[in-house]
């Protein structure tokens, strides 16, 4: 009983991080119907970002983690915001395809750039938030654990009253319905676009720190995985809702941590993957999105 | 590499005249640079190997050269970076055999990366001397694949007598990367001596190379009490296997093999990797003159810097191939190849090398532990 709790907690703080990174992915696609594959560079990018700016602050403090995260995710806004208007605004309007690779550039050259300026090798992530293990019954609660489930609950809840309370998540919620009616009822589409380029690279920020915190070794190439599973996250719970890819995430990184921890370890990846063939087999829009007829 | 061999021979043979007509002098001189590859990781998660071989190689270049070079000829050391990456070792061999006519080959760390390697260097007769590999499949590939390191099935067996003897551990668990047939090889190797001593095998659990997550897998290896976890993979992992273990709660001993031998390991791993013990081809407390001889060269080269077994496997393996070469008396592979199979106590750094029918030297295996931030001499093993 004791090994199935501290899995289900290994699980959810791992599926808390996919979570983030899939909503950076699902609020992309659900404004303007493409996938940043940009955005898993994003993550690595957030998770170097606390890797230096961790070391600005002393280690092991509330506030000084906490900075940090601010730190990050507001540097990550700022680089999500200049890709979507160098890279993607002069290409709006054209074909979907053309996105998407030119997406697919922009995260070979995030990938290639971290190389350059901070090595392939990977480096050892600083201590940032006091570092306790809590030991209830044969649980073990590690507060970094514990900090990734707290930090990525308040984030979604933040995300979740930003689009539905304010006014430019109403604006977003009108883009991602019908961008040319929205420009009729007087929003600033690109404002809006650059908004949810900024907000879904901030969570992606999180995401890294978080990661790099429970793993704390970091490389150039760190976000590809993590990526693809958030992306398979996103994707699982209905791309385009954001409930949606919270929920995948939270699916994802459970199944991951049962499966890793059973017999079958080698193929841990291959059945998570497989859940999803299935999830998809019976519901092709994922498990709470729409079903819509989309030409690519 | 440098021209200064060339000069050298030219005053010797023009006298004044070398000064006058310095293109003369080159051109009667007729010591064309002997080309020498290796491909390793030089960047990726593999980097410590790659690099610290590298170290090795370059320290007996230069010496080699100071010295007048081999056969009357510098050698020129070439290197091709594989990035960590599996496909690349192929690539780099390609080129270093088709374009850069290298005489030999010197690499790899990982034995996947030599296995890949291998039959094209069988193909082209270019000898090709394994820095670090380990996994008896290497030299199996063909008759021009060396290797100077012991092989797993002697490590393995020396990893599981000190688990069994030294920690008295009855119960063992074994965390093996099953994309890394080196730690496949380990593992297996482990569990058989392991449970042949009468110990239990109660578990393996199994990971891919670039996992991070490693929290399934203890756990489930936890609530089975072993006495001892056996980390055969390389040392990322090993840090952040031990990382997480100890977050746990699991403070039993992790053990591990050569793989774990890289300054990344306490650098990635920190307090966790406090107490583990793993086993290597040399220790730098070793007294052994030749040992000693070779730090202080090394540190002298390298600004103080400690050598870690892989750059001292390095320096023995182009010092190997320079021996043979001046055996056979020519850098035809064929020969040095025949040189190099009929090596018999070539005194090496890590100890005196036998190349046996199997192209395998058998040379003692170093256990190591970590204390203190440092890494400690603990017995060494005769094979």
């Amino acid at each position: 009983m004791s090994e199935f709790l501290q899995q289900l907690l290994n699980g959810l703080s791992l599926g808390a991080i996919y979570a983030l990174i899939a909503l950076g992915y699902t609020m992309v696609y659900g404004v303007l119907r493409f996938i940043n594959f940009a955005h898993s560079d994003v993550f690595m990018v957030g998770a170097f970002l606390g890797y230096y700016l961790g070391k600005l602050v002393p280690a092991g403090t509330w506030w000084g983690g906490l900075a940090v995260l601010a730190g990050a995710m507001i540097g990550c806004a700022v680089l999500g915001m200049t890709i979507e208007r160098l890279a993607y605004r002069p290409l709006r309007g054209a074909p979907t395809l053309n996105v998407l690779i030119t997406a697919i550039g922009v995260s070979l050259l995030l990938e290639s750039t971290g190389q350059v300026v901070f090595g392939a090798a990977p480096r050892n992530f600083p201590v940032l938030f006091p570092v306790r293990n809590f030991a209830v019954g044969g649980l073990i609660l590690g507060s970094n654990q514990l900090i990734v489930i707290a930090v990525a609950v308040v984030l979604m809840i933040a995300l979740q009253l930003v689009v539905y309370r304010t006014k430019i998540g109403t604006a977003m919620r009108a883009v991602a319905l019908n961008p040319k009616a929205a420009v009729l009822m007087g929003v600033n589409n690109d404002v809006v676009i650059a908004f949810t380029f900024g907000l879904g690279s901030a969570l992606a920020a999180a995401g890294g720190i978080l990661y790099a915190l429970n793993y704390p070794s970091i490389d150039p190439l760190m976000g590809v995985m993590p990526g693809l599973k958030a992306f398979v996250a996103a994707i699982l719970g209905g791309i385009g809702n954001i409930p949606g890819a919270a929920l995948g995430g939270l699916i994802l990184g459970t199944v991951e941590t049962f499966v890793g921890g059973s017999q079958w370890s080698t193929y841990k990846d291959a059945i998570a993957f497989a859940i999803l063939i299935v999830i998809l087999l019976f519901r092709p829009a994922g498990l709470l999105g729409r079903f819509t007829v989309e030409k690519v | 590499m440098s021209p200064a061999p060339l000069l050298n021979r030219g005053r010797r043979l023009l006298g004044v005249a070398t000064l006058l007509l310095p293109a003369l002098a080159l051109a009667a001189a007729p010591a064309t640079p002997i080309r020498i590859g290796q491909f390793a990781s030089l960047t990726g998660k593999e980097a410590a190997f790659g690099v610290a071989g590298r170290k090795g190689i370059e320290l007996a270049v230069a010496e080699l050269n100071a010295a007048g070079g081999v056969l009357g000829r510098p050698i020129e050391f070439l290197v091709e970076d594989i990035a960590s990456k599996s496909g690349e070792s192929a690539t780099a061999v390609k080129k270093l055999i088709a374009r850069d006519k290298v005489v030999a080959i010197l690499g790899g760390n990982a034995s996947s990366n030599s296995l890949e390697a291998a039959p094209f260097c069988q193909a082209a007769h270019v000898p090709m001397i394994a820095i670090s590999s380990t996994s008896p499949k290497v030299t199996a590939m063909g008759s021009y694949i060396f290797r100077v390191c012991f092989i797993d099935p002697f490590q393995g067996a020396v990893l599981a007598k000190f688990a069994g003897a030294t920690l008295h551990a009855r119960r063992a668990a074994l965390l093996t990367s099953a994309s890394a047939p080196y730690s496949v090889g380990l593992s297996n190797v482990f569990r058989e001596r392991f449970t042949a001593a009468g110990g239990t095998i109660v578990a393996e659990q199994k990971y891919t190379e670039g996992d991070k997550d490693f929290r399934a897998q203890l756990t489930a290896l936890r609530s089975l009490h072993p006495d001892v976890i056996a980390a055969t993979g390389y040392y990322t992992e090993a840090a952040l296997i031990c990382q997480q273990a100890r977050a746990l709660g699991l403070d039993i001993p992790i053990i591990g093999g050569d793989g774990w031998e890289a300054p990344q390991l306490l650098e990635l791993g920190g307090a966790a990797v406090e107490g583990t013990y793993y086993s290597t081809h040399y220790s730098a407390e070793s007294p052994a003159p030749e040992v000693q001889g070779f730090i202080h060269r090394f540190q002298a080269q390298r600004g103080g810097e400690v050598p870690d077994a892989v750059a001292a496997l390095g320096y023995d393996a182009m010092m190997l191939l320079a021996d043979a070469m001046r055996r056979a008396g020519t850098t035809d592979g064929p020969a040095v190849r025949a040189a190099l199979a009929a090596t018999k106590d070539f005194p090496g750094v890590t100890g005196r090398t036998t190349i046996d029918a199997q192209r395998n030297p058998s040379k003692p295996a170093i256990i190591v532990t970590v204390r203190n931030g440092r890494v400690q001499f603990v017995s060494a093993v005769l094979p």
